[in-house]
C-alpha cells in the first residue's frame, strides 16, 4: 500500500512527487512512456512566464507568478538551466495599444513586478531585429526561458533520490475506490502483465489523458481538449536573433507565436494552435509549418528559417473551464487532481508542486522527514570547467576527452552520467534529452551510431532492443542478410 | 596549457587531409600533424565499400577503404605524425588549434599552417523541414551507410528513399543486397542529384523507380515509420495536391544534399561562400585568414574523391610555400564571376602572376544543358568556348586557366565562366 501514487511521470507529477518526497511517505509514480518528461513536458514553449497573461484570482495567474518567483532559487538548488531574459509583448500598428495596456494591468494586478510600456524607440535598442511593424511593447523583466527536459529530470531525480519509486512503462488502465484507498489496475507496456497498486491518495497529472482518471472516480466530469502546438528550432547561429522572448499581442488573427531565444542557445519559433482529436497526435503538418515562417515575422523581421534544424509538435492539455483544476472533487476524496494544465503549466509547476504537496500532507496528517536531500546536481558540463579542472576530470576519467556529438561538443562522459544517474537514460531519445547528444545541427547522423554502443555496452540491453523513444521505436531490425 | 609547436596541423584525416599530408611533406615540411576525430584515417572513404572510385588517379576500380589505403601508406611511409579518436575544439584566426582526447586530455597547439580538410555532413530530416511524426526509422543515407557496412546492421526492411544524391542512389542497392525492398526513390528537383552512372548501376540494374519532382509529404508511425506519402511537386517545388502516393515501409532514408562542416571555420573568422558553405579561397587554395587553407568536401562538395585527392595536393604544396616562404606578397587578385548557369567556381580569384601554371577551376551548374558550351571571358573578350553534350548539377565540371595566357592581358579586371549556347 501506497500513501501516494502519481499518475504521470511529466512536470508537474515529477514537482509533486519532488515537494512530496520531504515527508515521511511512502511514494510512487506511475508513467506509461519509457522515459520522464516524454508527454507535454517535452514539447512546449520552454518559457518561464512572468504572469501578466492569466485572468487576475486564477489558478493561472497565481501559481504563475509563485512559480516564476520560485524558480531563482529553485535553479540552484536542482540545478535546472534557467535565465530570466526577460520578455516583450509587441503590438503592431494595426493593432490597438490599449490591448497592451489591459496586459500591464492584468500583470500589475496579478502582482507582476517591473512590467513596463516601451515605445519602438527603446525597443530598437533591446531588440535590433523587431519588425518594422512594431510600435511599442509590454516589457516584462521577470520573464524567462528554462530547460523543460532538465526542469523535469531534476525534480524526478531530486524525488528519486529521496526514495519515490518510480514505475516506468507503466499504464494505468483502471481507477476503483476501495475502502477509502484506490485501487489502481496498472499494465506493464512491455510485457503486457497486469498488476494492482493501492494508494491512499492518488494524484492525477495525467497531461492530456487527465480527464480520464478524473471520469473513472468521479461524477463531476473533466473534458480536455488537446490542443496542438507545431514548432521549429533553429541553428545556434541564429540563437542571437532577439535576446528576449518575444511574444504578439493577442488579436482577432489568433494568439501569435513567440521568437525566443532557448537556454541552450538555439532559436524557437512557435506554437500554432489547433484543437485535434487524438490525444497521440504528435506530427507536424505543412501548413503548420508554412504559417509558422508568416506569423513570426509579425513581430520579429528576417528570422532565418533556413536555419531550422527541427521541428516538432506538442499537445496542451484544455480543460473546458479554462483553467487549472486542481484539488479533489467531492465525491472521490484522497484523489486530487491537476488536470488542464496547459500554459503557463511549466512555469507555475514549482508553485503546483508546493501547493499539491501541501494539500496531500495535511490530508494524510505527513510529517517532515529529517534526512531529506534539497540538492540535486546535474549532468557534469566539461565546458564549464576550467581548463586545468577539465584536464584532471580527464586524467580520472578519460571517457570526459572523447567526444560523441561534434555538434554540441558533448562527450562520452556526459553520456555515461546520464545512463548511469537515477532514472537514467535507456534509449538514444533519453541520452539526447538530457546531454543534448543528438540534438545539434546534424540531429545525431554522426552520433546516433555510437551512442547506440554506449547504450549497448552499458545497459543490459542488445542492439536490437535499443529504441529511440521506448516502444516499439526500435532503430535496427536485423543483421545484413538476414532478412 | 601545454602549447605544442608544428609547421602544419591538418584538421582532418580522410581523403582531403591525407593527400593534403602527402604534399605537404614531399614539399619539404616536416612537421606535419593530422588530427583526426574517428578511430582510423580515411574518413567517410571507410564506409563506403562499394567500387568506382580511383579511375583518375589510379586508372583502377577501386573501393573506398582500398582508395583510402593507398594514401595512409603514403602517410605512414612518409612517418607523418597524426593522433586518431581526437577533436578540434577550436581554431583561431592566430592558428592556434585546441583539440582534446582521451589520452592527452585537453591541448593547444601553435601552427604555422593549417589545412582545413574536415568534410561534410547530412542535411538532416530537420533541416528539411519534413511534416510528419518523428517516429525511428528515418536515417540518413550516410548513418544507414555506417550502419550497414561498418556496423552490419539493418536499420530496415522495406525502404523509401527522398533524395537522389549519390549516397542514396549507393544504398538503395546496398539495401537491396542485403536483403531489403527498397520501393522508391523520390527526388524534390526534375533531375538526379547524384551521378549518372550510380542511376543506372544502382537504380536501373534493380527495378528501382525514380520518381523525379516528387516529395515527401507525410511521415506515419507513432514508434516506428509506418508509412510515407510522397506527392508531386509544380514549378515552385511545392507539392501538388491530388498526387499523393502512400508507401508502407518501415525506413525513410534522406539523401538530400551534403554542408560543408564549416563551425570551426568560423570561429577562426574564415568567410564563407554562400552558395558553397565553404571558405572563399584563391588560386592557392588559402582562406581570407594567412595561412589557413581548405581543401575536399569542406571546401564543396566533390562528386569524385579523385577530385578532393587532386585539390588537397594543391593545398598541401601550397601551404608547404607558405612555411617555407611566408605569407605571398600582396599582388594583384582576379576575381572569377560565375555566371549563366555556373553557380559558383572555387578558387573565386586568382593571382596572374603568383599562381601555377595552370590552374583548374571547379564549379557546378545549376540545371540539366543539353549541347551547351563552357565559356570563359576575360572582361569582355571571349577567351574559350567548349562543347559539352550533357551538365547537371549531380557532376562538377572545370575549366583550365594558363599562367601564360593570363600574362598576355595585364590590366584583367574579371574573369567570367558561364553556360551559352553552342
Amino acid at each position: 500500500m501506497y500513501d501516494v501514487a502519481i499518475i504521470g511521470a511529466g512536470v508537474i507529477g515529477s514537482a509533486i512527487a519532488r515537494e512530496l518526497s520531504r515527508y515521511q511517505a511512502n511514494i510512487c509514480v506511475i508513467e506509461k512512456e519509457e522515459d520522464v518528461c516524454n508527454g507535454t513536458s517535452k514539447a512546449n514553449s520552454a518559457i518561464i512566464h512572468a504572469g501578466f497573461d492569466a485572468k487576475p484570482g486564477s489558478l493561472k495567474a497565481i501559481l504563475n507568478v509563485r512559480g516564476n518567483k520560485m524558480m531563482d532559487a529553485l535553479s540552484e538548488e536542482l540545478d535546472i538551466p534557467f535565465m530570466r531574459n526577460g520578455s516583450l509583448v509587441v503590438c503592431t500598428k494595426d493593432q490597438d495599444k490599449t490591448g497592451l495596456h489591459d496586459l500591464l494591468q492584468k500583470g500589475i494586478e496579478n502582482g507582476v513586478p517591473g512590467l513596463k510600456i516601451v515605445e519602438r524607440e527603446e525597443l530598437l535598442k533591446m531588440e535590433p531585429n523587431i519588425s518594422d511593424d512594431v510600435t511599442c511593447a509590454l516589457y516584462a523583466p521577470t520573464g524567462g526561458i528554462v530547460c523543460p527536459f532538465h526542469m523535469t529530470m531534476a525534480f524526478a531525480e531530486n524525488a528519486c533520490m529521496n526514495d519515490v519509486s518510480f514505475f516506468l512503462n507503466t499504464k494505468v488502465n483502471s481507477i476503483d475506490k476501495n475502502e477509502g484507498n484506490y485501487v489502481l489496475k496498472v499494465q506493464h507496456v512491455d510485457t503486457n502483465q497486469e498488476e494492482f497498486i493501492q494508494a491512499k491518495v492518488v494524484i492525477n497529472a495525467a497531461g492530456v489523458y487527465a480527464d480520464e482518471f478524473n471520469n473513472m472516480v468521479s461524477e463531476h466530469k473533466l473534458h480536455i481538449t488537446a490542443r496542438k502546438g507545431e514548432y521549429c528550432l533553429l541553428d545556434k547561429d541564429a540563437g542571437h536573433h532577439v535576446s528576449h522572448t518575444i511574444f504578439q499581442l493577442p488579436s482577432k488573427m489568433g494568439k501569435g507565436v513567440l521568437v525566443t531565444p532557448t537556454v541552450h542557445g538555439n532559436l524557437l519559433v512557435g506554437p500554432t494552435a489547433e484543437d485535434v482529436d487524438n490525444k497521440e497526435s504528435l506530427n507536424t503538418t505543412q501548413e503548420g509549418l508554412d504559417s509558422l515562417a508568416r506569423t513570426s515575422a509579425l513581430s520579429v523581421k528576417n528570422v532565418p528559417m533556413r536555419q531550422v534544424i527541427t521541428s516538432f509538435s506538442g499537445l496542451r492539455a484544455h480543460e473546458d473551464c479554462n483553467d487549472f483544476v486542481i484539488g479533489e472533487p467531492d465525491d472521490a476524496k484522497g484523489f486530487f487532481n491537476v488536470a488542464g494544465i496547459e500554459s503557463p503549466g511549466l512555469s507555475s509547476a514549482p508553485a503546483i508542486g508546493e501547493m499539491v504537496a501541501s494539500s496531500v500532507r495535511d490530508y494524510l496528517g505527513l510529517s517532515e522527514k529529517t534526512n531529506f536531500i534539497a540538492k540535486r546536481k546535474g549532468i557534469l558540463k566539461p565546458e564549464e570547467l576550467s581548463l586545468k579542472k577539465r584536464n584532471e576530470l580527464i586524467k580520472s576519467c578519460p571517457a570526459y576527452g572523447n567526444i560523441i556529438c561534434r555538434c554540441e561538443m558533448i562527450s562520452e562522459g556526459e553520456i555515461l552520467d546520464a545512463i548511469h544517474r537515477p532514472l537514467g537514460a535507456r534509449s538514444l531519445d533519453g541520452v539526447k534529452r538530457r546531454t543534448r547528444a543528438g540534438m545539434g545541427r546534424c540531429q545525431s547522423g554522426f552520433c546516433s551510431p555510437r551512442t547506440m554502443e554506449i547504450l549497448e555496452r552499458e545497459l543490459p540491453l542488445t542492439m536490437y532492443d535499443i529504441t529511440k523513444n521506448g516502444g516499439n521505436s526500435k532503430l535496427v531490425v536485423g543483421i545484413n542478410k538476414e532478412i | 596549457m601545454v602549447m605544442k609547436q608544428y609547421d602544419l596541423v591538418i584538421v582532418g584525416g580522410g581523403p582531403a587531409g591525407l593527400a593534403a599530408a602527402v604534399a605537404a611533406r614531399d614539399k619539404g615540411i616536416q612537421d606535419i600533424l593530422i588530427i583526426e576525430r574517428d578511430k582510423e584515417l580515411g574518413g567517410i572513404l571507410n564506409q563506403c565499400i562499394h567500387n568506382g572510385f580511383g579511375l583518375h588517379t589510379f586508372k583502377q576500380e577501386l573501393t573506398g577503404p582500398e582508395y583510402a589505403s593507398r594514401f595512409i601508406e603514403q602517410v605512414l611511409e612518409r612517418g607523418i605524425e597524426y593522433k586518431l579518436n581526437t577533436m578540434v575544439m577550436d581554431i583561431t584566426p592566430e592558428k592556434y588549434v585546441t583539440a582534446m582526447n582521451r589520452e592527452d586530455g585537453m591541448f593547444q597547439i601553435s601552427a604555422k599552417a593549417i589545412i582545413l580538410a574536415m568534410g561534410c555532413r547530412e542535411r538532416s530530416r530537420g533541416a528539411l523541414n519534413i511534416p510528419g511524426y518523428r517516429p525511428a526509422g528515418i536515417f540518413s543515407a550516410g548513418t544507414a551507410q555506417r550502419l550497414v557496412n561498418m556496423e552490419g546492421y539493418m536499420p530496415g526492411k522495406e525502404v523509401v528513399i527522398l533524395g537522389s544524391g549519390d549516397i542514396g542512389l549507393i544504398m538503395a542497392r546496398r539495401m537491396t543486397l542485403e536483403g531489403a525492398k527498397v520501393k522508391v526513390v523520390a527526388e524534390l528537383m526534375p533531375y538526379s542529384g547524384g551521378l549518372k552512372r550510380n542511376i543506372v548501376q544502382c537504380l536501373d540494374d534493380f527495378d528501382i523507380p525514380l520518381k523525379l519532382s516528387h516529395t515527401v509529404v507525410d511521415i506515419e508511425g507513432k514508434n516506428r515509420v509506418e508509412a510515407v506519402t510522397i506527392a508531386k511537386v509544380g514549378p515552385d517545388r511545392k507539392p501538388i495536391p491530388g498526387t499523393e502516393e502512400r508507401y508502407t515501409c518501415d525506413t525513410l532514408l534522406l539523401s538530400c544534399g551534403l554542408i560543408p562542416e564549416n563551425e570551426l571555420s568560423k570561429s577562426a573568422g574564415i568567410a564563407l561562400n554562400r552558395v558553397t558553405s565553404g571558405p572563399i579561397v584563391g588560386d592557392n587554395l588559402e582562406t581570407n585568414v594567412d595561412g589557413i587553407f581548405a581543401c575536399g568536401n569542406v571546401l564543396h562538395v566533390h562528386d569524385l574523391v579523385d577530385y578532393v585527392s587532386q585539390e588537397a595536393a594543391t593545398a598541401g604544396k601550397n601551404a608547404a610555400l607558405y612555411i617555407l616562404n611566408g605569407s605571398a606578397p600582396n599582388v594583384k587578385t582576379v576575381e572569377i564571376a560565375p555566371e549563366g548557369g555556373v553557380r559558383y567556381t572555387v578558387p573565386k580569384y586568382i593571382r596572374p602572376t603568383e599562381m601555377d601554371d595552370n590552374i583548374t577551376v571547379r564549379f557546378r551548374v545549376g540545371d540539366v544543358y543539353k549541347n551547351k558550351a563552357i565559356v570563359t571571358y576575360f572582361d569582355d573578350e571571349l577567351i574559350s568556348k567548349r562543347k559539352r553534350p550533357v551538365m547537371a548539377p549531380g557532376e562538377m565540371e572545370q575549366v583550365v586557366l594558363s599562367k601564360k595566357k593570363l600574362a598576355e592581358y595585364p590590366n584583367l579586371n574579371k574573369i567570367t565562366i558561364c553556360i551559352e549556347d553552342v
